[in-house]
């Protein structure tokens, strides 16, 4: 018998007893559709949580000072001043899996003043115009800080949306002036909102300066825990150009000396914030600057870092991995509700069988073989468990669409996930199915025909 | 060509064994029926007809002897073998019709051509199907069910199926035994008639007036033959109710 009139046969065999066939299945429509709406709802939480991470700046990397340790004490991380502007450009020089470097200074806690408003931002941070590419940033209107004003210290900056409303009433601010401790910007270009990051801190609070201005004009230069071990930088001319005791320029008069503005050599950098060339090389580039870094900083290869490397790779993972374990737990009670579906297909295969005993002595009598009765009940229950399947699908996919109406989880249509419920409800047809149908393919046609 | 018996037993022994107590049923029987006989199988129950009969349908292995079947050995054949025998060569008409249930009479007809081998298109199959219900008269019950038919067009309906495979032989089980006087004849008049087609039709029955229709009458008792002679009476005709 061909498959397709098999497949027409145990179809009609099923639809003589519709409300038989439709309880039995039941417990695969129940697992299956469990299955589709875990799927779905664990891949739209895992690709929210993904995208949320890439709007902060997808395979970025950041690294930080080292702990400062005083008479035992440790200071936490970052209060140890070891990464110098040189260490940033020796990562762009010297890596090849580094994208780019940016160096990066925090200049907090300083009022802002435009007009008649004073306004405190929750970030002020000093970088350089590769950051806004880094932090997968865009300029919604003006333009970005040069390389060029890096160096020359210009008196630029970049705002966020939210200091464009609360400082500048809405009315865009290009060209405008504010003023940070004392000094005067130019308003250059509004950063594009960003909106809240994941722990719900506004991401457009923020104004961005070119970082040696915001060395020179706002944090100066914090020397105060910096080790000397950690910069070969020299910072006074005669330290730059030893010329045997002779001094190079008069010795300034006390007068003279406050009068002059000091531009500080920028020993010392917060942060350097850096982008692999690609994702996949992440881990590639934290090893080679890690390598860099050691080797700048002199560390004995006994001694720990004296900085730290915080990958957004592995805040992802570790945020995917618990909705992942989420996901497989659920998945798994789904599984189980799968195998109790499964067991009830066996256990109505089971009485079917006993019940159309007759019916399989009088195929036997006009010629089936016992592997067309055993074909024939095994397709008979893969079409049940089969449209059970297509059914739970279809009510699986209708749930996580009113979970995202009414609960506003995101989800997500998973193809694998439609195909796997094919395959595991056919699977579960044919492993339940087929103790009966062998059972079927068994009988006696001479008792099977006088069966009562 | 040598004329060759349609069906050749030959010493055939069935024994059943139950436990410890070995049951012979039939004790060495030997027969042949020709191509176009009509034979009726008689004898009390017990008597081992209806092994017999499980035997020339193919359903049961003799446990000694030899089974010719239109020259082929079928009583030591595979199982996949006696099943092919079954579907082309042999058609089964029982006493309590075993039509399939919610199932309609086109369909239960054409059933057997799932099993043959032959890959005939469906719609082929149910040209077939209503044409052998057309032979049977029922050409207005085609879309039927069982429970909508009555007992005469029931066992009407198996024998549409029993002949789908244009069998060359016919075994029909107490095919009245369900049925009242009238219809009775009215089926005995079918099986005449397909006899006079040419299909060698096989009775078992324990009823003398059915029995009477056919050309010959085999008598069992006790596992073996009694009487296998040829009955001079006419048939078809004979049936006194």
């Amino acid at each position: 018998m061909s498959i397709l009139g098999t497949i027409v046969v145990a179809f009609k065999a099923l639809m003589r007893n519709p409300t038989r066939a439709l309880l039995t299945t039941l417990g695969i429509v129940i697992g299956i559709a469990a299955v589709i709406t875990m799927m779905e709802i664990g891949t739209g939480s895992s690709n929210s949580i993904r995208e949320s991470i890439e709007k902060m700046g997808a395979n970025s990397v950041l690294i930080i000072p080292g702990a400062f340790r005083q008479s035992g004490v440790n200071k936490g991380s970052g209060t140890q001043m070891s990464l110098t502007p040189e260490d940033c450009e020796a990562i762009n020089r010297e890596c090849p899996s580094v994208g780019v470097a940016v160096p990066i200074v925090n200049a907090n806690g300083y009022q802002v003043i435009a007009g008649n408003q004073n306004y405190m931002p929750a970030r002020i941070q000093g970088s350089a115009p590769a950051f806004l590419e880094i932090r997968n940033w865009e300029i919604d209107e003006g333009r970005r800080f040069t390389e060029r004003e890096v160096q020359s210290r210009a008196r630029v900056c970049l705002v966020g949306s939210t200091i464009v409303r609360e400082v500048f009433g809405g009315i865009s601010p290009i060209d405008n002036q504010l003023r940070i401790k004392d000094t005067t910007f130019t308003v250059i270009g509004v950063l594009k909102s960003k909106g809240a990051n994941m722990m719900g801190a506004d991401e457009d609070d923020v104004i961005i300066l070119p970082w040696t201005t915001a060395r020179l004009r706002l944090t100066g230069l914090k020397t105060g825990e910096a080790t000397n071990t950690t910069s070969t930088a020299a910072t006074s001319p005669s330290d730059l150009y030893p010329g045997e005791g002779v001094a190079i320029y008069p010795e300034p008069v006390e007068t003279m000396e406050d009068d002059t503005l000091h531009v500080p050599k920028f020993i010392h950098i917060d942060q350097i914030l850096f982008m692999a060339v690609s994702p996949d090389k992440v881990n590639e580039a934290v090893d080679s600057v890690t390598a860099l870094l050691r080797e700048r900083h002199r560390l004995k290869p006994d001694q720990d870092n004296d900085f730290r490397i915080r990958n957004s790779a592995e805040f992802m993972k570790m945020l995917t991995g618990t909705s992942t374990i989420m996901t497989n737990l659920l998945l798994g009670v789904a599984l189980i509700s799968l195998i109790v579906g499964g067991v009830g297909i066996m256990n109505i295969m089971l009485v079917s069988v006993t019940e159309r005993t007759r019916e399989i002595g009088l195929r036997m009598a006009v010629g089936a073989r016992s592997k067309d009765i055993l074909q024939q009940f095994l397709i008979e229950s893969m079409v049940l468990c089969l449209i059970g399947g297509v059914v739970g699908i279809l009510l699986g996919h209708g749930a996580a669409l009113l979970v995202n109406a009414y609960l506003q989880w995101p989800v997500e249509s998973s193809p694998e996930a439609v195909f796997a419920a094919v395959v595991v409800s056919a699977g579960v047809g044919i492993i339940f199915g087929f103790y009966p149908a062998w059972k079927a393919s068994r009988l006696d046609p001479i008792e099977a025909l006088r069966y009562e | 060509m040598t004329i060759m018996a349609l069906i050749e037993l030959k010493n055939i022994n069935k024994t059943y064994f139950l436990g410890e107590i070995d049951v012979p049923v039939l004790k060495g029987i030997s027969l042949s029926i020709e191509n176009g006989e009509y034979v009726a199988l008689m004898g009390a129950s017990g008597s081992g007809k209806s092994t017999l009969m499980n035997i020339l349908g193919c359903l049961d292995r003799p446990t000694s002897g030899d089974y010719l079947l239109d020259g082929e050995e079928v009583g030591r054949a595979s199982g996949d073998r006696r099943a092919m025998v079954r579907n082309r060569k042999i058609g089964f008409v029982f006493q309590s019709f075993n039509l399939l249930p919610r199932t309609t009479a086109l369909e239960n007809v054409i059933m057997p051509l799932s099993y043959t081998a032959s890959d005939l298109s469906r719609r082929e199959c149910r040209r077939r199907g209503i044409e052998m219900l057309k032979q049977v008269g029922l050409e207005d019950r085609i879309y039927h069910y069982p429970s909508q038919l009555s007992g005469g067009q029931q066992q009407r309906v198996a024998i549409a199926r029993a002949l789908i495979n244009h069998p060359p032989v016919l075994f029909a089980d107490e095919p009245t035994g369900n049925l009242d006087s009238k219809t009775s004849e009215e089926v005995m008049e079918m099986f005449s008639q397909l006899n006079s087609e040419g299909i060698t039709v096989i009775l078992v029955t324990h009823s003398t007036e059915i029995a009477d229709c056919a050309k010959r009458s085999i008598h069992i008792q006790d596992g073996l033959i009694v009487n296998g002679n040829y009955t001079e009476k006419s048939s078809g005709k004979a049936v006194n109710s």
